[in-house]
């Protein structure tokens, strides 16, 4: 399936996943976390994947890097420059994980307390690329000051425990990029700091991005932080992606009444709102999904009966993309009528 | 000119060196709402827990319903009329529910606090707490851990309503939501204010969460208050440059992250 | 909106499990070792009913005869049925620890939710406090006991308990904590709740599954140290049936190369010490996972 709306070639990705489908054992039976997740990044290109709870998101992220847990059942072709990483193992795959770094919302609980930031940070140049800790160290306290750790080398003599939250964050980014990495998962890497701090570490992500010609997935729950700082959004309902659009038309011009009700929902900055436009009902958690209906149908104030016979497929639409019967149709729709 | 229904003047607290909350001033008068906005260490959630009692000032006074209650309460009698004052419905909805009780016995554990009731009219009050914050029948005499987190969170705050509070602090009450289940909470937080006369205490870094509840905020950093006011003036037109600054970092269209200084001294830890 | 219903549908299934559905959990090693502890506790209950022979009266002459005819274990030194002594000590040897485990308990859990609900200063005063006592091995306490007050069960078992206690308070005050700092406390709390209520009604509760499974592994260790202690002569004193007086009875008879009067009394401890540290330890790990 092309997945590229926005010109350029196909070969020109430097990440595509197809028709990824995840099933994960639960409590003995096989649950489907994902169905049919289709995205590509380009080079230096920052793609955000945002959804709610139980959405699929992070499950992407860990698919991607090969992170799932045993047991997991994959289907589909991830495809990172041009290799497959579903057939990756031993060196390759290491090789792979230094080229796709990834970083967490909770730096803390990726983090091993009792040993200093500086071995944290150089242990995999040292063991994996025999790199002399002399320079390792090195390589660290440049990569600390680029992300604005200024006195890095007695951060590097530190403990976690010693540094804020937003300060260990941006210890991880540092860590994610000393394996030069041409891609970055970020899964919520800002969501347990808090505002101030969320627009720096996303500066500095910025900044990196165009630095190093990165790429960029960037999963969050927050639309707006994804809207604004992504060029392309991926939005992920139940497992499923149901719109990738242009970062700057998801807003005013979306192709999904999820994207649309998402955003209405949210409460504005800018003015009070008589009444919030909420979804009814509940996130649906992706084994809920129905194969044989779109999973949003229930909470859609746009549905019709022909929502309830068939998953709709993602189909290109206006240089977007969208997995909803009535696109076309409510287009324009959609965007202002609940504010 | 009546007396505002929650008054706090001078607040502050220490623990050993650290100052948390220093000379807090603020008051809600009756069916009002104040949003106390802030980063983590602002000094936020300290003030919320000594307004309800969980942490005593150091220095500064408490009142509210016209009582005093900077100090620990007395009596047993005197413990319960406070939580008839006010109440607080905290941030996390894992935590908030004993996970060995069904709903239906933490709502009635709370009547049989303050109500002299007997067993079928505390039931049928059970019903309509559950009605009021939408759970049905089923929802009511489930586990917490059947629920999702968006009904937990109802659960709680029909718990605080339990009481039949004055003030209800709302202690990120809503932060750990999804979107859609976060704007049906807030929309219901604005209902019970609409059929109660109940005045909210929001405590929040959401800036657009509080835009939607409150009409009046004080900005805190660092344990003080920087700047008070109205808030659509507050967040239209900041004067603090620390408010300023947290304006700036709410993500829109367009919007080009900043960064500051290099971080440096204050950032070292948490505490 | 069958879709917000949903998630109740479940209730019963995910509801908190019952006492025999976590026994299930703890699979087939902790299954059985529960039907072992109940066997013992049932002979403990009713040893002298079930025995075929006087545990007391013996003739010197059968000492250490071998299994025969109607004494399917044969005699021990001083020719008294052996069957019949390993089903009435059963009672000593299971109530002994069964004592220890209810003073710990008791005194552990009291400890360790006062420390946890006060925190602070009672709280630094109880765990030193509790750190000086975790100084004194059991045994010892039992020997300087045992000569103060004289050799005997009570006391073997009181000093057992006193040295057994900060260990036990010290794992459950972490849990206690652990419970202290849910909001649902500080929520009733702010409701009016009192203290002891809330403690007895919630923070215990809550507690339960991790504090059976320190009393199951607990009776284990007590079972160990009171029938060492009576192999001493410190604990109960012969001719009373114990299967740690047992062992120090029928020394004799392994250096006289007949060492099954011994073996069979020891054969029972170790039998009914593992069954307990494994169940103790299943139903520790269930707990934990409860907790996630």
């Amino acid at each position: 399936m092309s997945e590229m709306p926005e010109g350029d070639s196909i070969s020109a990705a430097l990440l595509e996943v197809e028709d990824l489908v995840v099933d994960l054992p639960v409590e003995g039976e096989m649950r489907r976390v994902l169905h049919e997740v289709s995205l590509s990044i380009r080079p230096g290109e920052s793609v955000g994947l945002v959804g709610e709870s139980g959405s699929g998101k992070s499950m992407t992220a860990r698919a991607i890097d090969r992170l799932l847990p045993l047991g997991a059942a994959v289907g589909g072709v991830i495809r990172f420059d041009g290799g497959d990483v579903m057939a990756l193992s031993g060196t390759e795959l290491r090789r792979f994980r230094g080229e796709v770094a990834m970083i967490f919302q909770d730096p803390r609980a990726h983090i091993n307390p009792v040993r200093r930031i500086g071995d944290f940070m150089t242990e995999a140049l040292r063991t994996n690329r025999n790199l002399p800790s002399a320079e390792a160290e090195h390589r660290a306290v440049d990569l600390l000051e680029s992300v604005g750790i200024e006195d890095g080398r007695r951060r590097l003599r530190q403990y976690p425990h010693e540094l804020s939250g937003g300060l260990l964050q941006r210890v991880m980014i540092a860590t994610a990029l000393l394996t030069q990495p041409r891609l970055l998962l970020a899964d919520e890497p800002t969501t347990a700091v808090d505002v101030t701090t969320q627009a720096e570490v996303m500066a500095i992500l910025d900044d990196l991005r165009r630095e190093f010609r990165l790429a960029m997935l960037f999963i969050t729950h927050n639309l707006e932080l994804a809207a604004a700082v992504c060029d392309r959004t991926a939005v992920m309902y139940a497992g499923q992606v149901v719109e990738v659009r242009a970062s700057s038309l998801l807003h005013d011009d979306p192709l999904h009444p999820y994207t649309a009700a998402l955003a209405a929902a949210r409460p504005d900055i800018g003015a009070t709102k008589d009444r919030l436009a909420s979804i009814p009902g509940r996130p649906l958690s992706a084994f809920e999904a129905p194969s044989d209906a779109c999973a949003f149908a229930p909470r859609c104030s746009h549905v019709r009966d022909a929502c309830r016979e068939q998953r709709p497929a993602l189909t290109e639409l206006d240089g977007g993309l969208t997995r909803c019967l009535r696109a076309n149709e409510l287009r324009g729709h959609m965007g202002s009528e609940t504010t | 000119m009546t007396e505002p229904i929650l008054q706090v003047e001078g607040l502050r607290k220490d623990f050993g060196e650290l100052i948390a909350v220093d000379d807090v001033t603020a008051t809600v008068r009756e069916g009002g709402s104040l949003a106390i906005v802030g980063e983590s260490g602002s000094g936020k959630t300290t003030v919320a827990k000594m307004i309800v009692g969980l942490e005593g000032p150091t220095a500064g006074s408490i009142r509210a319903c016209g009582r005093d209650r900077s100090t620990p309460a007395r009596s047993t009698a005197e413990r319960r009329r406070r939580g008839r004052e006010v109440q607080i419905v905290f941030q996390d909805p894992y935590t908030s529910l004993d996970p060995r009780q069904t709903v239906e016995r933490a709502l009635d554990e709370v009547l049989r606090l303050h109500q002299g009731w007997d067993a079928e009219r505390r039931r049928s009050r059970v019903l309509e707490l559950g009605e009021l914050v939408g759970l049905d029948g089923r929802q009511i005499r489930a586990l917490p851990r059947a629920l999702s987190g968006g009904q937990r969170q109802r659960v709680a705050i029909a718990r605080a309503l339990a009481a039949e509070p004055r003030v209800l602090i709302l202690d990120e009450s809503v932060a750990a939501l999804d979107v859609s289940i976060q704007a049906q909470v807030l929309n219901l937080l604005a209902d019970i204010r609409d059929e109660t006369g109940i005045s909210y205490v929001l405590i929040s870094h959401d800036l657009a969460v509080v835009r939607q509840l409150t009409e009046e905020t004080i900005v805190m950093w660092r344990g003080r208050v920087v700047e008070r006011g109205p808030t659509a003036q507050v967040l239209d037109d900041p004067q603090d440059d620390y408010t300023k600054r947290l304006r700036a970092s709410v993500p829109r269209p367009g919007w080009k992250p900043t960064r500051r200084a290099k971080a440096g001294v204050g950032e070292e830890t948490d505490r | 909106m069958s879709v917000v219903a949903q998630p109740v549908e479940a209730v019963e299934a995910v509801g908190r499990r019952s006492w025999f559905a976590l026994l299930r959990a703890t699979g087939a090693a902790g299954v059985a070792s529960a039907i072992v502890i109940a066997a013992a506790t049932f002979v403990a209950a009713l040893g002298p009913l079930l025995a075929p022979d006087s545990p007391y009266l013996g003739q010197l002459s059968f000492s250490y005869v071998g299994p025969t005819g109607g004494h399917p274990l044969g005699f021990d030194g001083q020719g008294r049925d052996l069957l019949s002594r390993l089903l009435v000590g059963a009672r000593t040897s299971m109530l002994g620890p069964l004592a220890v485990v209810v003073i710990c308990i008791l005194a552990g859990t009291f400890l360790a939710v006062s420390a946890a609900w006060r925190r602070g200063a009672y709280d630094a005063f109880v765990s030193s406090g509790l750190d000086v006592l975790f100084a004194f091995p059991g045994i010892l306490l039992a020997i300087l006991a045992a000569t103060v007050f004289g050799a005997g069960l009570v006391a073997a078992s009181l000093s057992l308990a006193v040295a057994y206690t900060p260990y036990v308070a010290r794992v459950l005050r972490g849990a206690a904590l652990r419970e202290r700092s849910q909001q649902y406390v500080a929520a009733l709390e702010v409701q009016g709740a009192s203290a002891f209520s809330i403690c007895l009604r919630h923070l215990i509760p809550n507690m339960l599954p991790l504090i059976v499974a320190q009393a199951t592994i607990l009776f284990g260790y007590a079972m160990v140290d009171l029938a060492a202690i009576s192999f001493l002569g410190l604990g109960v004193q012969p001719p009373n049936p114990d299967w740690g007086v047992m062992i120090s009875e029928n020394q004799s008879g392994v250096v006289q190369g007949y060492p099954l009067a011994a073996l069979a009394a020891g054969i029972c401890i170790v039998v009914v010490v593992v069954a307990f540290n494994i169940l103790g330890e299943r139903l520790y790990d269930q707990a934990q996972a409860e907790r996630r």
